[in-house]
């Protein structure tokens, strides 16, 4: 590695995203499959929009619409936001913590070509004989009596990526613990990286109940086994539980994030540290506790008799403290500050109102005997789309605005960004705040269509006009983000101006090694106190040295498709098909046999050289 | 911007008044406005549950606006602002008000989900060992409802008929997979699952059904199928002479005697294409898993067709021309072939004149 | 201290495992990785104790009908032992005495591999005796799932040591492989801790009915 900045052809950039290992790549990879996914469940969220935009409509057919608001639902969390937030973990913990990688690179590579295999493979069934069509939840009952393959493509597509997502998880438990700055201690990280801590404890511990959930059912489905086969002795209600014991805490591994990126945009911009810095990090921690413990909110009306749903309505309300609390140290960090509205801070002020409206809602949901009125309505639609959307999305969205040029070195336009995000804020609240009322006035949820007469067709219509405000501000962003690489016009180190963590204190895009030496982490944001004493940079922790880096490989890419061929053996085998077994078994062979190679090829990775990195003065842009 | 936000606030303020001044959706089918003692429960919640919220809305906006308009950076503004820590006067003060404001919902809301799952009485029987609490046995079906009223020994199906004032009591099953039993106005809601029965009550107040029209619109809330949305039934409230009557008259129903001779006709249509599916007596002594299609003994005096379609008798061809264009999935598609113009006609006149009252 | 170093029995650290920053992360990452197994197992659990004994007739076999303690007594020690030589190999592999780990390490797989064709034998004996499959009702499923997926994870198990065994016969003990031996038997330990679970859970309270 004489030369470390060197141009490089179409084909060896292609090659270079393929085997990557870089965290800094792997968030665009996450980013750019992310973003896709997020566009294919905003034209399925459009879809259902127009189809209930008036009664009795025949846009779509019923089994069609089945599929399309399965398909919303599970694109939109599996496939958009959760590579989304993994996006942003991925170009921004290592940078925040003065990491120079991930403690497994290899493995972080492992899970992006994990979920985007599965999530084509859950795709590829729009072409292959019709998507799932169970909602995203898959209740056993329907899904086992749903015909064709929708389902199974559901099953082993989610099997395969939440495999990814778990192995992500564990990586950034490990980067964080292990790969801190010295001086970073826990109270002086940032609180993205907080959140994306306990995120990923929320990630080890939640998905391997919904890995044995959808064993079951693909067992069920492929294997003949009897789990939620009520005749045979089995019974569906454990796929409810497994499903939410899951489910609830994955609302948190979305949400907890995408306050994190909040915690970091507001006080950025309005130049003032985040208000009860200790008591967020405790909240966080809290949410993430208390979202194990409240799963069978979910399960109100199943049945489960008064004393579970007493217990569980209590210990719902209980978590309406810590993101209380969570609220009012956003609006203190505000009070007395400098504001600038930029377009990353417009998100961020704008989430504030909604995401209470989604939490208070969310309380009404937690009284148990009132929520066997909301249960499967629109009130409930509304409600999740309120946080989900008010939340996370907002925060996806300001998070890209946010740290573009942290990733990218370019800055998106901020004039674009405005027209985009007040499109987005009207028609998210045209649309969603009118589902609270249709639901309490007795629309149930996934509807395929309404008849007249019911008084539902204003408030539909009124939602379907908002989806189209939302689709538009998609379209201005994504015009935004090619005008902007178009231009291409570069940016410096802490380009929004007052960065106060220290991902700012280097070059936008960072160095592919990051930092060229360690920082020293004298306290909570750091670089925002270096600034302060007047300095440029940050305090080094080491002299300059070798910097040792894992080298690129290709075995996660072909882990991840052994695994892609596998699935489409095991699903085709029950319809007796004889190419079935054997092309199950070569995938299997194709992911063990690159997991033996793993294990008995030593690699050591290579170091890049102290006179290297003197050559390399500019900060090495690689 | 300051203008622009604060006009968006005081917007949806104003539309939320409209919508309340509006009304609370239709009196036959929403929660808003209860009919009867088990909605009213959750009703009585939901405003408690609201005023709470409100009230920390207002805390919020307020600290918010405030915020929002006295700390903007003016152009060109470069001072610092002070960097404050925290301050745990106001943390314990914004843990504690939460907590007490969630205490005073919590204690109804437990209060209430006892209350709502309170069953016993269907246990209840008198010195002769019948059951003094009506009790309905539900049945949900890909896309159909059966009641069947187990000590009386009648089962009707679609229309569910309820007498007002009077605690009514549900057993709720599903045959084949998980549905979930809704009446809004009346309150909600219960599963019915495949792996068992669930019990609950609802109670219809006599005033508010007449209110409706005596008849309230019953619901399946849980994704069953492709025709989840068409899964509707419909609740008759009578007062509680009239429903004795109504069970008088279904239990001495019998088999049904056709008056013309095209209803005549009709009958033998039936009896050869649809029979053995569908019976047409309210007493049926088969088990659940003989009765596969909805029971027929009151077709005539049955508020929709299939649930959904206008009562008369062009619809009534209208369906059994094509069900599936009505009701997309539904078992009752290809199971009784071609059905010629006159056999239609027979057909209908026969169906239409399935009552047991006069 | 670099990854490939030669080193004696008096250089070489007291936890090779955690000596480099690769191993310690490795090492941290398995604990939370055997973290989410334990998930895994305690959901297979659940639906195990839920679905226990449901068959859909009288005919099938339940509990009581099938399981052989002494059989399943003779695994469970099999199994123990096993467990307890790869300690006596993590014991050498920290002594630096490369010879002796590899041989407690193949005494330990020899016990895995006896487990693994007892369970073999067991699963047989159930299907033709007493015609218990995994699709012949709830129970079995559930069962077949539950013990099955642990048998997997011996297989697996085995496999990896074999191979680590015989990718380095030939090199020795250095800090780059020490921590992928460690892993290893963390990884038996816990199958082991798992089979005790499944042995009082399945087989003892199986036994009472």
């Amino acid at each position: 590695m004489s030369s470390l900045a060197q141009k490089k052809g179409f084909g060896a950039t292609v090659w270079d995203y393929l085997t990557t290992v870089d965290h800094k790549k792997i968030a665009i990879l996450y980013l750019m499959s992310g973003g896709f996914f997020f566009l294919l469940g905003g034209l399925e969220a459009l879809i259902i929009r127009i189809q209930l935009a008036v009664p009795n409509s025949d846009f779509i057919s019923a089994g069609l619409y089945n599929e399309v608001l399965t398909m919303h639902g599970t694109t939109m969390i599996f496939l958009a936001a959760m590579p989304l937030i993994f996006a942003f973990m991925n170009a921004v913990v290592p940078l925040q913590i003065g990491a120079r990688d991930v403690a497994f690179p290899f493995v972080n590579s492992l899970g992006f070509w994990l979920f985007f295999f599965g999530g084509v493979f859950l795709n590829l069934s729009w072409f292959m004989g019709g998507a799932p069509d169970a909602g995203w939840t898959s209740y056993a009952s329907l899904s086992i009596a749903s015909e064709g393959h929708g389902i199974d493509f559901y099953v082993l597509g989610l099997q395969i990526a939440g495999a990814g997502t778990l192995i992500g998880g564990i990586n950034f438990l490990v980067t964080i613990i292990n790969m801190r700055a010295p001086g970073m201690t826990y109270m002086r990280m940032p609180l993205f990286t907080w959140t994306a801590f306990v995120t990923s404890a929320l990630i080890l511990f939640a998905f391997p109940a919904l890995t044995v959930g959808l064993f079951l059912m693909m067992f069920d489905r492929m294997f003949g086994s009897n789990f939620f086969d009520v005749a045979n002795g089995g019974n569906t209600i454990i796929w409810e539980h497994f499903f939410w014991i899951f489910g609830h805490p994955e609302v948190y591994i979305l949400v907890l994030p995408a306050f994190g990126i909040f915690s970091e945009i507001i006080p950025h911009f309005s130049r003032k540290r985040l208000f009860g810095y200790s008591s967020m990090v405790f909240a966080t921690v809290l949410i993430g506790f208390l979202g194990f413990m409240v799963w069978a909110h979910h399960m109100f009306t199943v049945g489960l008799g008064p004393i579970a749903n007493a217990i569980f309505a209590v210990a719902t309300m209980a978590i309406a403290v810590p993101t209380g609390i969570k609220i009012f140290n956003w609006l203190l960090t505000m009070w007395g500050g400098s504001m600038k509205f930029t377009t990353p801070m417009l998100y961020a002020v704008a989430f504030i109102p909604s995401f209470v409206a989604g939490g208070v809602t969310g309380i009404m949901l937690a009284s148990a005997a009132a929520d066997y009125q909301f249960h499967d309505t629109y009130f409930v639609v509304a409600h999740f789309h309120y946080v989900i959307v008010g939340g996370v999305v907002f925060a996806l969205l300001a998070g890209t605005h946010y740290y573009w040029p942290k990733m990218f070195g370019t800055m998106l336009n901020d004039f674009l960004g405005k027209i985009s995000f007040w499109l987005f804020f009207i028609g998210f609240h045209l649309t969603f705040f009118i589902q609270h009322f249709l639901g309490l006035m007795g629309m149930p949820r996934r509807i395929w269509k309404f008849l007249p007469g019911q008084g539902f067709e204003t408030g539909n219509l009124v939602s379907s006009i908002g989806a189209g405000f939302m689709g538009a501000a998609v379209i201005i962003l994504v015009f935004n983000i090619i005008m902007t690489q178009v231009k291409g016009v570069k940016v410096g180190n802490d380009p929004w101006g007052d960065g106060r963590t220290i991902e700012w204190a280097i070059p936008s895009p960072p160095p592919f090694y990051n930092f060229k030496q360690t920082p020293l982490i004298r306290g909570l944001d750091a670089y925002w106190l270096e600034k302060m004493e007047g300095k440029n940079g940050l305090t080094p922790a080491e002299p300059i040295g070798d910097i040792h880096m894992p080298n690129n490989s290709i075995l996660p890419l072909v882990i991840s498709f052994g695994l892609f061929v596998a699935a489409f053996g095991a699903m085709y085998r029950p319809d007796g098909e004889a190419w079935a077994l054997p092309v199950l078994v070569i995938g299997l062979l194709i992911t063990l046999g690159s997991m033996f190679l793993r294990s008995v090829i030593d690699d050591h990775g290579y170091h890049i050289h102290k006179e290297d990195l003197m050559d390399d003065d500019k900060g090495g842009k690689a | 911007m300051k203008a622009r936000l604060t006009k968006w606030r005081l917007f949806s303020i104003v539309a939320i008044m409209a919508l309340i001044l509006s009304g609370c959706g239709e009196p036959f089918l929403s929660t808003l406005q209860p009919a009867g003692e088990v909605a009213q429960t959750q009703y009585d919640l939901m405003i408690l549950a609201t005023l709470i919220m409100v009230l920390v809305i207002i805390v919020v906006v307020i600290v918010y606006a405030v915020a929002i308009i006295r700390f903007r950076r003016k152009k060109g503004d470069t001072t610092i602002p002070k960097q404050v820590e925290g301050s745990h006067t106001l943390e314990i003060l914004w843990t504690v008000i939460p907590i007490i404001l969630l205490l005073i919902l919590a204690v109804p809301t437990v209060t209430a989900t006892f209350q709502l799952a309170d069953t016993k009485a269907m246990d209840k029987k008198d010195a002769d060992g019948n059951r003094e609490a009506l009790v309905v046995n539900v049945r949900a079906n890909l896309y159909w409802w059966e009641f069947e009223y187990p000590d009386q020994k009648i089962i009707t199906s679609q229309d569910l008929v309820v007498p007002t004032d009077k605690k009514v009591y549900f057993n709720v099953t599903a045959s084949d997979v998980k549905h979930s039993f809704w009446i809004p106005a009346a309150g909600g809601k219960i599963d019915t699952n495949v792996d068992g029965v669930n019990t609950f009550f609802l109670e219809f107040d006599g005033e508010k059904s007449e209110e409706a029209g005596g008849v309230f619109y019953g619901k399946c809330a849980e994704l069953c199928g492709p025709s989840h949305a068409l899964m509707d039934f419909k609740v008759k409230a009578l007062p509680q002479d009239e429903f004795a009557t109504w069970v008088e008259d279904m239990q001495s129903a019998g088999e049904p005697k056709p008056t013309s001779d095209l209803a005549q006709q009709g009958q033998e249509i039936f009896n050869q294409k649809c029979l053995s599916c569908h019976a047409v007596s309210p007493e049926d002594g088969r088990p659940e898993s003989a009765r596969l299609a909805p029971n027929l003994a009151t077709f005539g005096e049955r508020n929709r067709i299939a649930g959904i379609l206008e009562h008369n008798e062009e619809e009534l061809k209208n369906w059994l021309e094509d069900p599936e264009q009505y009701k997309p999935g539904n078992k009752m598609t290809g199971t009784y072939g071609e059905l010629s113009d006159e056999e239609m006609d027979a057909l209908a006149e026969y169906l239409m004149g399935l009552k047991v009252q006069d | 201290m670099h990854a490939e170093e030669k080193f004696t029995p008096k250089t070489w650290p007291a936890s090779p495992e955690k000596a480099t920053l690769e191993g310690k992360n490795k090492f941290m990452g398995f604990w939370f990785f055997l973290g989410g197994e334990t998930v895994l197992f305690g959901s297979l659990f659940a639906t195990y104790l839920a679905l226990k004994n449901k068959v859909p007739s009288d005919s099938h076999a339940l509990t009581t009908d099938i399981f052989d303690l002494p059989l399943s007594f003779v695994a469970t020690m099999l199994l123990l032992t096993s467990s307890l030589t790869s300690v006596y190999a993590m014991y050498h592999m920290k002594n630096y005495n490369f010879q002796r780990m590899q041989a407690w390490l193949l005494i330990t797989v020899l016990l895995g591999a006896g487990f693994l064709g007892l369970e073999i034998y067991e699963f047989n004996h159930y299907v033709h005796e007493y015609g218990h499959t995994f699709t012949s009702s709830a129970f079995g499923s559930a069962f077949y799932a539950l013990v099955g997926f642990h048998g997997g994870h011996v297989a697996f198990g085995l496999l990896w040591i074999i191979s680590l065994m015989l990718r380095n016969a030939k090199r020795g003990l250095n800090l780059y492989n020490a921590p992928k031996f460690y892993l290893a038997s963390l990884y038996w330990h816990f199958i082991d801790v798992v089979w005790v679970f499944i042995f009082t859970v399945v087989y003892l309270m199986g036994m009472v009915g």
